[in-house]
């Protein structure tokens, strides 16, 4: 197998590729060396031809019926393998819930120290940055082991760029008689949407508790996220009274999004909800209290009640076409 | 005839409370200390299972200094039958606290062991994972919803995952981590946090346990993140279009 430095552990949703999770080769170039690229699953073959192109050593490949489903204990037993053979001694992702479940356990496979959210990379690779207690301070952290495991927050590393040259495949043989099988996949419940995925989103509208229901919040929200070609996201209160799912959530228990512009409406600004949106470019707060919290990292502030103000802008923006 | 899952372990840590806002230049250290909200939902769990008759005993782990007692208390005046704190004031990183974890539960040998999906203090979200990992058991994390099969050899899981939910089936014994909306931890009542302080709590070492773990992970400095300061006020949606196409050209 071809040797390595840097592995990095790709996800996908069976159909292709998460795009987030390729930033994680802008921060195997800052660590500096070779990488590879790791993907799993059951017929990717497809999948694995859009990776070819960005200037890995190797793509590894995993392809197998019993990886259909991303089970931690056997990803991670074929990951810590994949690891080894390769010689590498960072193994890397993208922060989600797929490799939060999985890289830590492939690094207690690998007696390996773990660190969650780098934002930044410095010192020769050997000091790295992360956000501590949601977000409100920053940590700077070493590690004292050569083998680690780094998960990285996709919107502090910009994307890759394309490179010309083909990086060669090479199939890892899967042995499903190894491979554990304590866990068993039994359903799945995805919302299906025509909007972009929240963490890819170049625009993102976000609702909070003061929309007064949930149709009220389907009609504002996502009436301007559609005007705008944007995703929907929501603050934990929001979540919590039922006007928005689970997986719409913002914030530090939540996602971290990076977009563009981000347009928050009837949010006051929760550090919890201000830790994931604080990197977007622009941030539109429209609220009617001009003492909240969100006006003071706001690029543009208008104060207002939603009710009023988000039918106003839809058709202001409707009209600008 | 189904058999209860005779022990639970729960594995809960000390944080300073998230609720009060740290001051300027301040690690936080010095607010005042609650048990970690999303092991204080791994607690409120185990007592449900316990509630409805699938368990006979809770056991709560955590580790620390004799300063974190006051939240040793708090889990046992919540309904955790015993308490074990194993005594180490380092800061600990997740592996270290994973495998001095494994030490404890070789020692107890529960069948189920539930915490927070993550502490939010340190916000790394490894431990749990890195614990399976370490004993080769199956896990589940970001549970939102625990059911227990087959005379208490299964457990079916609901996950949160970024796209939705995911239901999995783990085989006993199994390491499951609590999210956000697996349940609303109850208030502890004041006979019941005084009765609490009369309890033992079982104070055990490192060496006791023949764990022998040194932090892999150095924290050099910690430091506010830069802020982003207040922008501009717009008093209309028409003004707020045009700064938008033209100062900013988001649109």
């Amino acid at each position: 197998m071809t040797k390595t430095n840097t592995l990095i552990l790709i996800e996908h949703d069976r159909q292709q590729v998460k795009r987030p999770s390729l930033h994680a080769v802008t921060a195997a170039q800052q660590l500096g060396g070779d990488y590879s690229l790791l993907l799993l699953g059951s017929a990717v073959g497809e999948m694995a031809k859009s990776l070819l192109g960005y200037g890995a050593a190797s793509l590894l490949v995993a392809d197998h019926a019993e990886l259909a489903e991303p089970l931690a204990d056997r990803y991670a037993l074929v990951i810590a393998d994949a690891f080894q053979k390769c010689g590498a001694t960072t193994l890397l992702g993208t922060s989600s819930t797929f490799s939060k479940d999985i890289l830590p356990r492939a690094a207690a496979l690998l007696d390996a120290p773990m660190l969650t959210d780098v934002m930044t990379i410095e010192g020769n690779g050997n000091s790295f940055t992360r956000p501590i207690n949601a977000g409100s301070m920053i940590a700077t952290v070493q590690l004292g082991s050569e083998r680690r495991v780094l998960s990285i927050r996709a919107s502090a590393f910009a994307a890759p760029t394309g490179n010309t040259a083909v990086s060669p495949i090479e199939q890892l043989a899967v042995d499903a008689a190894l491979l554990p099988n304590g866990m068993q996949f039994v359903s799945r419940e995805e919302r299906i949407s025509d909007r972009p995925d929240l963490t890819e989103a170049r625009v993102v509208v976000g609702g909070g508790r003061p929309l007064k229901d949930k149709e009220t919040f389907d009609r504002l929200v996502g009436g301007l996220a559609d005007a705008l070609g944007g995703a929907i996201g929501a603050t934990r209160a929001a979540v919590d009274t039922g006007l928005a799912p689970n997986d719409y959530q913002i914030g530090q228990t939540g996602k971290v999004i990076a977009p563009d512009l981000y347009i928050a409406l009837g949010i006051s600004g929760a550090i919890q909800h201000l830790a994931g949106i604080k990197d977007s470019r622009v941030i539109i707060a429209i609220n009617k209290d001009p003492d909240a919290p969100i006006f003071q990292m706001a690029t543009y502030a208008l104060v207002g009640d939603v009710h009023q103000v988000v039918p106003e802008l839809i058709e202001a923006l409707r009209d600008r076409e | 005839m189904t058999q209860p899952v005779e022990k639970i372990l729960v594995a809960f840590k000390s944080v300073p409370d998230p609720y009060e806002a740290a001051a300027p230049g301040d690690s936080g250290s010095t607010a005042k200390s609650v048990i970690n909200p999303f092991d204080e939902i791994a607690i409120e769990e185990a007592l449900r299972i316990r509630e409805r008759g699938e368990t006979s005993e809770i056991v709560g782990v955590t580790i620390g200094p004799s300063s974190i007692d006051e939240q040793v208390r708090a889990a046992m005046a919540m309904g955790v039958d015993r308490a074990i704190r194993i005594d180490d004031a380092r800061l600990l990183d997740p592996y270290a606290v994973a495998r001095i974890l494994r030490g404890v539960i070789e020692k107890e040998a529960p069948q189920l062991v539930l915490m927070g999906k993550q502490a939010v203090d340190d916000d790394s979200n490894q431990v749990g994972q890195m614990l399976a990992g370490l004993l080769g058991w199956p896990q589940a994390t970001f549970v939102s919803k625990i059911e227990l099969l087959d005379n208490r050899t299964r457990a079916r899981c609901t996950r949160e995952t970024d796209a939705g939910l995911e239901v999995i089936d783990v085989n006993l014994p199994a390491i499951i981590t609590a999210d956000l909306r697996l349940n609303e931890p109850r208030y502890v009542s004041l006979p019941g946090l005084i009765k609490a302080r009369k309890k033992p709590i079982d104070v055990q070492t490192c060496q006791q346990l023949g764990v022998i773990v040194e932090p892999l992970t150095r924290l050099s400095s910690t430091a506010r993140p830069a802020r982003r300061s207040a922008g501009t006020r717009v008093e209309s949606v028409a003004e707020l279009v045009i700064k938008l196409k033209e100062e900013a050209k988001v649109l």
